[in-house]
């Protein structure tokens, strides 16, 4: 399958839809960067003429960028720790022999079916409402006055909400590649007198270790884009304490109504989510060799 | 140091009896191969003995004390797999290295005992190969550096050749007969190649259906089986039963007689005609048809001309002839 000819022939077949998806890509990103460069304001009349950097220098002068980048990165790393650490213990959980398995795995799974914006508002509504949340009942069961969950805590909200529903594609991927345990390399282990905690120190986990680099580099390339759950919850509010990239972007398109700044701020995020992309390549990418 | 006792040890998996019990006793040094056709319970007893399964009822003794219900870890035993079993992310050192960190033992202490292991193993150009980098049966050496690290009691081996190819199956076996005259420690070898059985066992245990048939020496079974499946199981091609008229004229119910205890002579008492002559060089393998007996395997040494149609007549060796009697138990 690799001669000089059916190369050839393969590199032919591949090239429209290569092609198609590079206009695809690239057309809009031209345009991107074309705008970002313009100014271009919906509420203004005054729409034409190139204003050089100024709409990248307002991000990067305006605290709220600042506010937001840090919003972001901790979106991506709290969703990406909590799925990671508790797929991992849910997917032993759910790997042992137990009674209803398949019925117990497909409960585990459902929420990753449910759509963002519906999710975000079932968590809100229904878990951290003050008055008729559950953790709201909770509290007041234990004595204590509920915890104003969307105005005190927005950012952690935001990423329990999201946690909540990308834990059962960790949980899967995970439970994947447990199941692809060889039970003899446990019983080996066992053999060598590994307690239970170095049997998952030095052999699960590094079985592991493939599905978990799959796991953050999916998860990382949506997380980055979250927005429905920001839109549908706390609009990115109180002030500004939840707004993350894509919604300080969205504010300025849609709010602000200021397209050629929404596109700078689009540009800053390609390069944000590049720069995120090389450091995980680099730092756990030599996971995904065979 | 490694003497094994199992007493009345049984296992059943839901109402299935594997083994409905099991009594043996495996000597301080002693090489030990179980054997029996494929779901026999081989394995399952090997892993009841490591630990791996928990025993129904029984007991398990290892070195006078009780081990019935001591965790693999602390029995002491080692264990080589079918499959290997090697960790795939550890280097070969790593590997052997792990039951050693794992005991929590020095790094210069652990260092050496690696380093005289790939000696003995010829692993030392390896040691910082992964295993996947490694020949099947380079692999097969890393396990059993694995296990030997440990010093442990007794070693456990299941079906630990299977997998490689016949030429280095050969070397295997002659290498971890040699490590055994080295180590002089109790090993347990499961198997069902009677070569393996035969070459390699100090006592061969046969095992039917989860329960033990006859405990001895290689040549014992082959010499006196003590019942017709060890007679049928022990030896290669297969001993011819006879059963019926002829078995009668020898007090029997049924008489046993190997190929190679079958001489060919024109005035035999059995004559009969040469169906398949299997041609191996230094031996012969005949399947003569016998009026009134079946087919019987003869066993010629060196190139005899028979060829497929041929009249022969076959003379037993009657001091060889095995007798069995209604229980198929050998009789005296
Ligand atoms: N976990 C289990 N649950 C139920 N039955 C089992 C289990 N493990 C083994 N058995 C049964 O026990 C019997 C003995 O199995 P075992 O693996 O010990 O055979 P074996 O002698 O090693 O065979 P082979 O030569 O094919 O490896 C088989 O009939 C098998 O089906
Ligand atoms: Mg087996």
């Amino acid at each position: 399958m690799s001669t000089h000819s059916s190369r050839f022939a393969a590199r032919l077949m591949v090239a429209p839809s290569v092609a198609l998806l590079l206009i695809w890509m690239i057309v809009p990103l031209v345009m991107t960067i074309y705008y970002s460069f313009r100014l271009y304001r919906l509420v203004s009349p005054d729409r034409t003429g190139w204003t050089g950097f100024t709409n990248y220098t307002w991000f990067f002068k305006s605290s709220d960028f600042w506010l937001a980048m840090g919003n972001t990165l901790a979106l991506v790393g709290g969703v990406l720790a909590i799925t990671v650490v508790l797929g991992i213990a849910i997917a032993l959980l759910i790997d042992q022999p137990v009674k209803g398995q398949g019925v117990l795995r497909i409960l585990v799974i459902a929420p990753f079916f449910v759509m963002p914006p519906v999710a975000a508002s079932i968590l809100e509504n229904l878990f951290m409402h003050p008055q008729n949340g559950l953790f709201a009942a909770v509290s007041i069961y234990f004595g204590s006055d509920p915890i104003l969950y969307m105005q005190d805590y927005p950012m952690w909200s935001v990423i329990g909400i999201v946690s909540w529903e990308w834990l059962p594609f960790a949980t899967l991927i995970l439970l994947t590649s447990l199941q692809s345990m060889s039970s003899e390399q446990l019983e080996a282990a066992e053999m060598d007198g590994a307690s239970a905690l170095s049997r998952f120190r030095y052999i699960i986990l590094p079985h592991m270790m493939r599905a978990i680099t799959v796991v953050i580099l999916i998860q990382t390339i949506f997380l980055l884009g979250i927005f429905g759950e920001i839109f549908t919850t706390t609009q990115g509010g109180p002030g500004s304490a939840s707004t993350t990239l894509p919604y300080l972007i969205f504010k300025q398109a849609i709010v602000a109504k200021d397209i050629g700044r929404a596109a700078a701020g689009g540009i800053i995020a390609v390069v944000l989510a590049n720069i995120v992309a090389i450091f995980l390549m680099r730092g756990i990418g030599k996971h995904l060799d065979a | 140091m490694g003497k094994i006792v199992l007493n009345r040890v049984n296992k059943s998996f839901g109402d299935v009896a594997v083994i409905p019990g099991i009594d043996l006793e495996i000597e301080n040094g002693e090489f030990v191969v179980f054997v029996g056709p494929s779901g026999c319970g081989k394995s399952t007893l090997l892993r009841l003995i490591a630990g791996l399964e928990d025993t129904s009822s029984g007991r398990i003794e290892i070195d006078g004390k009780d081990a019935t219900t001591l965790p693999p870890a602390k029995r002491g035993l080692a264990m080589v797999f079918q499959s290997y079993a090697l960790y795939p992310h550890m280097s070969v050192k790593k590997n052997i290295g792990f039951p050693l960190k794992m005991a929590g033992m020095d790094a210069a202490e652990a260092e050496k005992r690696i380093a005289n292991a790939a000696r003995i193993l010829n692993l030392t150009n390896y040691l910082d190969r992964r295993p996947g980098q490694l020949s099947g049966g380079q692999r097969q050496r890393v396990a059993i550096g694995r296990a030997i690290v440990r010093e442990p009691a007794a070693f456990l081996f299941d079906e630990p050749l299977s997998n490689l190819d016949a030429a280095l199956r050969v070397s295997m076996r002659q290498e971890i007969t040699e490590l055994h005259q080295t180590l002089k420690t109790t090993m347990i070898y499961v198997t069902h190649d009677q070569v393996e059985a035969m070459t390699m066992a100090d006592k061969i245990v046969v095992l039917n259906a989860g329960n033990i048939e006859q405990v001895g020496s290689p040549l014992e079974l082959y010499h006196r089986p003590a019942n017709l499946f060890v007679a049928g199981f022990i030896g290669s091609p297969k001993m011819n039963l006879i059963d019926g008229a002829e078995a009668m004229k020898h007090n029997a119910t049924t008489i046993g007689i190997r190929p190679e205890h079958l001489d060919v002579r024109a005035d035999g008492p059995w004559q009969g005609i040469v169906g398949l002559a299997e041609h191996l060089g230094s031996d012969t393998f005949l399947k003569v048809t016998v009026e009134g007996l079946g087919t019987l395997t003869v066993r010629a040494t060196g190139e005899v001309s028979l060829r497929h149609g041929d009249r022969i007549g076959l003379s037993p060796q009657l001091e060889r002839l095995h007798r069995f009697g209604a229980d198929g138990k050998a009789l005296a």
